[in-house]
């Protein structure tokens, strides 16, 4: 019986200041969505992280002009570098044919550039690719070297950019975190004001604590847990219209984003979602209520 | 049944104490009046009894419960032990007569069964058979403290304590409302009862304890007002 009244002033509440509830839901979802896409973005740059780095190699390019001897040593020399995992050398005929593997669909390229034209060059593969500068320091002024290319550094930018992103979200989450946590501190308060003759008389015949509070606490649960599932929906669509949609294209780039993912971050917005309310309530009440 | 041993309340901001060194021992089954002029501390002696403030000094006890020392989160529990009415009924308008009686017990864990068997017998006891079903604003300012005093007592205290309870209603229904309460305490209900009312006093000739100043300065077994 306690459980059944309690559950029905929790519907009451909810009702009886439908537009602030509407409102406390809504920014909790908008807050919550922006949670989960952060942490969305959060394991999908890890991801994205491992599978390039995992591949990426730091090319030395050699002058024209290298010397056979010249080109030994280096390739000793780079053989013998505990930074570096593997060495593979590039000789202008497998530059060549790398070339034209590249540039397959633009046969005027390929036949404008002869083989003499594209430089020899080692490919390593590091133990750790984020020391690319101590191979960079060590093999730049080396004799015979041209140039020393870091595909990580290309990387990094990118990473740099999801990452701002990433944080962009975060920060909003946070923004509208706050927006809600307002809210809800204010929903309860007109819920513990226009309850103010229950409450004295629940207090005045002793009801116990829990059971004055409950109904407040759980009605703020209530629209949070609503929020985070509107939030889940949010990202759903997302993931249906962006990432399966209109950025297709990128799917190559992206590490795709699973429906596991998305059902894996849903318990962490509805925990905060739900946690945020039930502080928020049961502080408000502790202000207001004074049980 | 209620010991008040030398209890001193200062309020914060307050020049001098709302009561002062005061010791009261109140029987089981006694009827009790505490007059005196308004801010005398008869209030507060209520609202100690209730563990709505607490003493500086002194010891209050309870049905042999020491409330000064009571923690907050016991309060509900033992307040479910005294029943209360105030001058303004502290009735719920939107609820009638039989959901405001039953709300006090539910709220404290009654099922309905039991508030179904319990509240149409003490409505019938307040006189307020056949009016179950009235809205607190379709009865009489009489009726309405009788549903409060009903839901004071359905959940059959060891104690009542009423707080001005005929200061809202006419002389005739005052006494009708004094006649209930004395009906209550000869079913063995400790009733402590603040009151300017002197009519209803004299009329009663019970325990008459005056304060003023947040002074006891007259303690009298059949005593009349001033």
């Amino acid at each position: 019986m306690r459980v059944k009244y309690v559950l029905s002033e929790v519907l009451v509440g909810l009702w009886r200041n439908v537009t602030m509830t509407i409102a406390m839901i809504i920014t909790m979802a908008v807050s919550l969505t922006m949670l989960g896409a952060s942490g969305l973005m959060y394991r999908q740059v890890d991801e994205m992280k491992d599978l390039y780095y995992k591949n990426i190699e730091v090319s030395i390019f050699l002058t024209q002009e290298v010397t056979p001897e010249q080109r030994d040593g280096l390739n000793a020399k780079l053989s013998g570098d505990p930074l570096v995992k593997e060495v593979l050398y590039v000789d202008k005929a497998e530059a060549y044919k790398r070339f034209q593997e590249m540039y397959q669909d633009a046969p005027d390229l390929v036949n404008a550039v002869k083989q003499e034209q594209l430089p020899e060059s080692f490919r390593l593969k590091l133990n750790n690719p984020e020391q690319y500068k101590n191979i960079y320091d060590q093999y730049k002024g080396t004799e015979g070297v041209d140039e020393i290319v870091d595909q990580s550094r290309l990387l990094d930018k990118i990473f740099d950019i999801l990452t701002s992103i990433q944080n962009i979200a975060l920060a909003a989450s946070i923004v509208m975190a706050a927006a809600a946590l307002l809210l809800v501190a204010n929903t309860i308060q007109v819920a513990a004001y226009s309850k103010r003759r229950e409450v004295a008389v629940m207090k005045l015949v002793g009801a116990s604590n829990w059971f004055i509070q409950a109904p407040f606490v759980l009605e703020a649960v209530v629209a949070g847990l609503i929020g985070s599932l509107l939030g889940l929906v949010a990202l759903i669509a997302a993931k249906y219209l962006l990432f399966d949609g209109s950025l297709k294209a990128l799917q190559g780039l992206l590490s795709p984003i699973s429906w596991g993912d998305i059902l894996f971050i849903f318990p962490l917005m509805a925990g905060v979602g739900g946690l945020v309310s039930a502080v928020t309530a049961w502080v408000t009440l502790r202000f207001y209520l004074r049980v | 049944m209620i010991q008040l041993e030398q209890v001193t309340k200062t309020y914060p901001k307050a020049s001098r104490p709302s009561l002062d060194n005061v010791s009261v021992s109140i029987e089981k089954g006694e009827f009790v009046f505490f007059i005196g002029p308004s801010g005398s501390g008869k209030s507060t002696i209520i609202k100690m009894l209730l563990h709505e403030v607490s003493p500086n000094k002194g010891r209050v006890v309870v049905n042999g419960k020491d409330v000064t020392s009571m923690r907050s989160w016991k309060r509900p529990h033992f307040r479910r032990s005294i029943g209360c009415v105030f001058q303004d009924f502290r009735l719920l308008p939107n609820r009638t007569a039989y959901e405001n009686v039953a709300f006090a017990l539910e709220v404290i864990g009654k099922t309905k069964a039991v508030a179904r068997r319990v509240v149409p017998e003490v409505l019938e006891l307040v006189g307020l058979g056949g009016k179950e079903h009235r809205y607190p604003h379709e009865l009489s300012g009489g009726e309405q403290q009788r549903v409060a005093v009903a839901r004071a007592f359905v959940n059959r205290p060891l104690i009542l304590l009423a707080d001005e309870p005929t200061g809202n209603l006419d002389p005739d229904t005052s006494i009708e409302i004094m006649r209930l309460l004395d009906r209550i305490n000869r079913t063995g209900t400790t009733v402590v009862m603040v009151t300017h009312d002197s009519n209803i006093v004299n009329q009663m000739r019970r325990r008459v304890v005056e304060i003023e100043s947040g002074r006891i300065v007259r303690d009298q077994a059949r005593g009349v007002y001033g």
